[in-house]
């Protein structure tokens, strides 16, 4: 009955429409304005949903295709389509949509509806942005994505807001002017702006070096990779907890789409030739990023931090596989290496989100995010504290929850590329464990620490509800991984052929 | 009849049926409704398991290997989830359902007065659970998953009593430390993944070949053999979660937990899912005589060491735990010699004693109103005749008295190293010999400190001291007799029948355990060789030194300590591994942590790069500004230089 619907439309337009009636819905009728942004993110989360159910695994060719001329006078289409690497994500962002709506519910007091608005038209873009397979709509929706989230964080932010939004705008912005240049760059060599003719493309090594590092500066940013990473943290501390639950959860995913959809595809010499380099941050921000989420005393600073140092290996797997190929052993472990970045991309987003959504409902009653005003949690939120070990555990790595598993095949595969690799990511499961559960220790257990935490209330209904939604696709994800790994197969071993040919 | 496959299914998912109830549902079943429905479960599981038991030992069962779901498929790699049933596996879950089955019961009396009652009941459940996912497993992921699961929960119940800062200390501590032999595991596996392209036991087995013809180099220039490499990984795993030096550090500190897990978890269990998963991957490990001769020092230098240090402690816990620390150690100098059955023979025994000698502790800190310092104590024979005698049983078990389960599995062991021939063995030979001395000296030493001789204790623990309740007494009956006689009964089936012969694979140039049959003509004369001089006068004498020291001459141990000062200082210190891996491993990381922070990203990146260019533009254009005067004659002299410099370029240039 899909078939003929034009289904990507509809989930990019309708939180878009959606998010706009909410802002005409006015503050005068929060409560409206709020059931408004429910309705329309559940709707559009059942609209994503027949992507992954009338998906066809058997082929890496784009699905759910729609293409119009837009701007002909630049061969600019309107053209979208999914494959096994966009759709998981797509059902990543409808599904933590509602999740936001639902954590935001009485939290946000001050202009409901425009923060509702933010988020919804947020919705589309980023849906947008993960469809697009024209360059220009795809960079249209790369920009227009940051502006709902600058102003999320400017107007619902903390204190030092100004600091963190410019920073935050001018990091991301000067990443993708770089990469304009190099997709219009593209343009003149091939006449289309269609992402596919730039993966054929041929180009030289030169060309292909300095196109990689135009996409390097605007994906790295967006991952964010170290050394480019410092917005992050100032980011996720400004920002209202929505705020940081979509930028951890989904937008930091688009840069690790970026890589998969223009980075390897098209410069795939040059990614060959600079892998050390990808590599060599991929494990700072393993080891380095890990050291330093140790110590931090903000906690949303150090999941931050801990976000970054996950991410790692989002951008490890994607770049390992080149040394795996060529490492005199059959090419078996690539597509281990890039399904395991994309799944723990997925994860990632599970797992922070509700980390994110953790430190939220503790700030809301306490009012601060410094771990030393607190310790003794468990003894006043027993189902909070349930839950934030879980996650903790999660975001430590425990096999059975989805935090395992894209480690899990990305340090196998890491293996075939070099014991020392192998070696330096596996250091996540010692520093990973010992950031998360000190952080635990000081704030879930131990004796009550003071008044504030004595006079703590457990946890709500509608907390309980995201919270156990959370948890059970963390679960879910970790006791069986093959349905989001199954749709990948075809995009991923096509992709590998891709880029074991040489364009030279 | 119901199908194998639907029991084998059944035997985990019972046990964690009982712990989702408990856990989620507690409030609504209270308590009875917690422990009845946990009880039930791991009764189920302990049944079934019986069932199998027999099926594999006595009516020839054929393997079983099949997988129950695919997890995964990933670059045509199956990711199974799925069960491998022969004879060790059948052993071991036995061993592990029954034990937990005596401490679930034992519980109800050890937790009566506990607000987490509910809680405690559901996490040894979900305990036994992990644990039989573990044992139960045909491949390395779900060994992974039981391996990581078993952790997470000795976790949660290390920390049970969360408002204790040293109990939340003891938790976190005990997480790292076996994540770092974690670490080494997964390395291990994907160094077997890698040269078989598989994580199925018996697919690896077979292709472990690759594994022996390949050599990688780990460090340039030095060529090592990858199955060396991927056992001594694998070993270190084992090293964390079977607790040896020099990652044996958080088991001690585990005993802050409630007494009934130190013995099912820390102590009857888990920690021997070390020992189990060398025994299992010995199609590895007697492919390499350099990873067996890694693990026979390692488990030597725990065995004789750590008993050392049980000499000194003074908490009737920690006693136990450093004995647990000890045998642990014997039983991975086994391994190491080839001796994979005596190795897991001892488990199966120790579990039993050891299972009853934490939980007669637990029945003494309980009769003491949870006083656990055994200076306080003594005399407690008369208060407490059945937590006295099963005692006494648990410790002549544990030092190896002729006839006990203990003697036989420990025999088996120092024979066995006698006869092996891998490098470093005679060592280990003398570190198990002495190490029988030792492990007489301190079990004794406690056991007269705590039951006979003067009574210590204050006047009103004193007038309150009476024997535990059935609940707690009954477990203690019923681990007592198979501690003292399942090693006659089984010694023949588990060593030197062909229980193991599809399990274990010893190759013919290891020749301990062949050397061991030799020796052995029945249990009857294998009791009576055990009276000729050797292993049990070194026994013997422990336990009258011990006599001597803490009964006849009471002052003795305080002279002994003071001209001894030093070794007494450094065991009573632990060798100082606490103090070093807190000065070298924690402080080192937060200082590393602190620089890199602070000057990493705070100076460099934020100070220098980002705001740095920041200030840059705003300086460059703040110089620029004034360049831009608004006098007519400056932009005219400005036009003519670039005129020239133009014109100069294009002249000369």
């Amino acid at each position: 009955m899909y078939a003929d619907w034009p289904l990507l439309s509809l989930v990019i337009w309708t939180p878009i429409l959606g998010g706009i009636l909410v802002l005409f819905a006015g503050d005068k009728e929060p409560a409206g304005a709020r059931k408004i942004a429910l309705v329309v993110s559940i709707v559009t989360f059942l609209l994503t949903l027949p992507l992954y159910t009338q998906f066809n695994t058997d082929t890496h060719l784009m699905q759910f295709v729609e293409r119009q001329d837009w701007i002909a006078a630049f061969n600019i289409e309107y053209y979208l389509g999914v494959d096994g690497i966009s759709m998981p994500l797509i059902l990543l962002t409808s599904f933590t949509t509602v999740i936001v709506i639902i954590s935001a519910w009485e939290v946000i007091q001050y202009r409901v509806s425009q923060y509702m608005a933010a988020f919804l038209i947020m919705e589309g873009f980023m849906i947008g942005t993960f469809s697009s397979l024209d360059a220009v709509l795809f960079y249209i929706f790369f920009e227009a994505m940051l502006i709902p989230m600058f102003l999320v964080i400017g107007v619902w932010g903390g204190a030092n807001r100004i600091y963190a939004t410019l920073k935050f705008f001018l990091y991301t912005f000067i990443g993708s002017v770089l990469m304009l240049v190099a997709l219009i760059y593209m343009y003149t060599q091939s006449g289309s702006f269609a992402i596919f003719d730039f993966h054929h493309l041929k180009l030289s090594l030169t060309e292909q070096v300095l196109i990689f590092l135009a996409f390097l500066v605007a994906f790295a940013v967006k991952v964010p990779m170290w050394p480019v990473h410092t917005w992050l943290p100032d980011a996720h501390v400004e920002a209202p907890t929505g705020g940081s639950v979509i930028l951890a959860a989904i937008m930091l995913k688009i840069g690790g789409y970026g890589f998969l959809r223009f980075s390897l595809p098209i410069t795939p010499d040059a990614s060959a030739e600079l892998d050390w380099l990808i590599i060599t941050m991929s494990l700072t921000a393993v080891v380095y990023i890990g050291f330093v989420a140790l110590v931090q005393r903000d906690m949303k600073k150090l999941i931050a931090y801990s976000s970054i140092a996950h991410m790692g290996f989002v951008t490890l797997g994607f770049f390992i596989v080149f040394r795996i190929i060529n490492s005199g052993h059959g090419d078996q472990g690539a597509g281990l290496a890039l399904e395991g970045g994309m799944v723990q991309m997925v994860s990632h987003g599970f797992i922070s989100g509700a980390l994110f959504l953790c430190v939220g409902v503790m700030y809301d009653r306490m009012h601060s995010r410094q771990i030393a005003d607190y310790g003794g949690v468990v003894n006043t939120m027993p189902v909070f504290a349930a839950f934030m070990v879980f996650f903790a555990m999660a975001n430590a790595g425990l096999p059975g929850t989805s935090g395992f598993v894209g480690e899990f095949m990305v340090i196998l595969a890491s293996f075939k590329a070099s014991f020392w690799i192998a070696f330096l990511a596996a250091l996540t499961l010692i520093l990973g464990a010992a950031y998360t559960l000190w952080m635990v220790k000081r704030v879930v257990f131990g004796d009550v620490a003071n008044d504030n935490v004595a006079a703590l209330t457990d946890i709500n209904r509608r907390e309980f509800l995201f919270l156990a939604i959370l948890a059970l696709a963390v679960l879910g994800l970790g006791l069986w991984p093959d349905p989001l790994v199954e749709v990948m197969h075809p995009t991923i071993d096509n992709l590998i052929n891709h880029i074991a040919n040489s364009k030279l | 009849m119901v199908s194998m496959e639907f029991i084998y299914l059944a035997i985990p998912m019972a046990s964690l049926a009982g712990a989702i109830i408990a856990g989620f549902f507690g409030k609504q079943i209270g308590r009875s409704g917690a422990h009845c429905v946990t009880i039930s479960g791991v009764a189920v599981s302990f049944i079934l398991s019986l069932l199998v038991l027999n099926n594999v030992a006595f009516e020839g069962a054929p393997i079983y290997n099949q997988s129950v779901y695919t997890w995964m498929i990933s670059d045509g790699i199956r990711f199974e989830v799925g069960f491998l049933i022969d004879g060790l596996t059948a052993l071991m879950m036995a061993v592990v359902t029954g034990v937990s089955l005596m401490v679930h019961i034992y519980t109800i009396g050890y937790m009566h007065d506990d607000d987490g009652y509910q809680r405690f009941f559901s996490y040894i459940s979900l305990f036994t659970f992990s644990m039989l996912m573990l044992v139960m497993s045909n491949n390395f992921l779900q060994l992974f998953f039981g391996w990581e699961a078993v952790g997470l929960v000795s976790y949660l119940l290390i920390g049970f009593w969360f408002k204790r800062e040293t109990a939340i200390y003891a938790n976190m501590k005990a997480f790292l430390v076996n994540r770092v032999g974690d670490f080494g595991f997964l390395l291990g596996i994907a160094v077997v993944l890698m040269y078989t392209g598989s994580l199925d036991y018996y697919e690896v087995f077979d292709r472990a070949d690759a594994l022996v013809a390949a050599t990688t180099q780990v460090i340039p220039g030095i060529d090592w053999s990858v199955i060396t490499l991927a056992c001594i990984l694998l070993f270190i795993g084992a090293m964390g979660k079977s607790a040896q030096v020099p990652l044996h550090v958080w088991l001690p500190d585990s005993m802050e937990g409630p007494t009934p897990i130190s013995a099912l978890i820390h102590a009857a269990t888990m920690v021997t899912a070390g020992i189990f998963m060398v025994a299992r991957m010995s199609p590895l490990f007697e492919l390499s005589s350099t990873a067996l001769s890694f693990v026979i020092v390692i488990g030597a230098t725990t065995a004789f060491f750590m008993g050392l240090i049980g000499i000194v402690q003074n908490d009737i816990k920690r006693v136990v735990a450093y004995s647990t620390l000890s045998q642990l150690g014997y039983m991975t100098v086994a391994l190491g010699a080839s001796a994979y059955s005596a190795a897991i023979f001892h488990l199966m025994t120790h579990a039993f004693f050891k299972a009853l000698l934490f939980l007669a502790a637990g029945s003494v800190i309980i009769a003491m109103h949870h006083e656990q310092d055994i200076r306080k104590m003594g005399g407690l024979k008369k208060y407490m005749p059945i937590t006295y005698w099963v005692s006494l049983v648990g410790s002549l078990a544990l030092i190896g008295f002729p006839g006990t389960s203990g003697y036989f599995s420990k025999d088996a062991i120092l024979i066995a190293t006698k006869n092996a021939d891998v490098w470093g063995a005679d060592y280990a030979y003398w570190a198990v010999l002495l190490g029988v001395f030792v492990t007489a000296f301190y079990s004794f030493r406690m056991f007269f400190l705590v039951f006979h001789g003067k009574e210590r204790m204050d006047e009103h623990t004193r007038s309150h001291l009476h024997e535990t309740p059935p609940v707690v007494t009954v477990p203690l009956i019923l681990l007592a007799i198979p501690s003292a006689i399942i090693g006659w009964f089984t010694i023949e089936t588990v060593l030197f029948s062909d229980f193991f012969d599809q399990a274990i694979v010893i190759f013919e140039e290891h020749g301990a355990m062949a050397a061991v049959a030799e020796a052995f003509h029945g249990p009857a004369s294998f009791v009576l060789h055990g009276l000729a001089p050797g292993p049990t006068w070194l026994a013997a004498g422990g336990v009258i030194a011990a006599w001597i020291i803490y009964l006849k001459k009471p002052g003795w141990a305080a002279q002994i300590k003071s001209k001894l000062e030093l070794p007494y200082r450094i065991l009573d210190n632990k060798y100082y591994f606490d103090r070093f891996n807190e000065i070298v491993f924690a402080a080192t990381a937060r200082a590393v942590g602190q620089v890199l922070w602070r000057l990493g990203d705070a100076l460099m990146i934020d100070g220098l790069m980002v705001n740095g260019s920041a200030r840059l533009v705003g300086w460059i254009s703040g110089k620029l500004r004034h360049v831009q005067t608004g006098y007519l004659n400056h932009y005219a002299f400005a036009m003519i230089s670039g005129l020239i410099l133009l014109l100069g370029w294009v002249v000369l240039g």
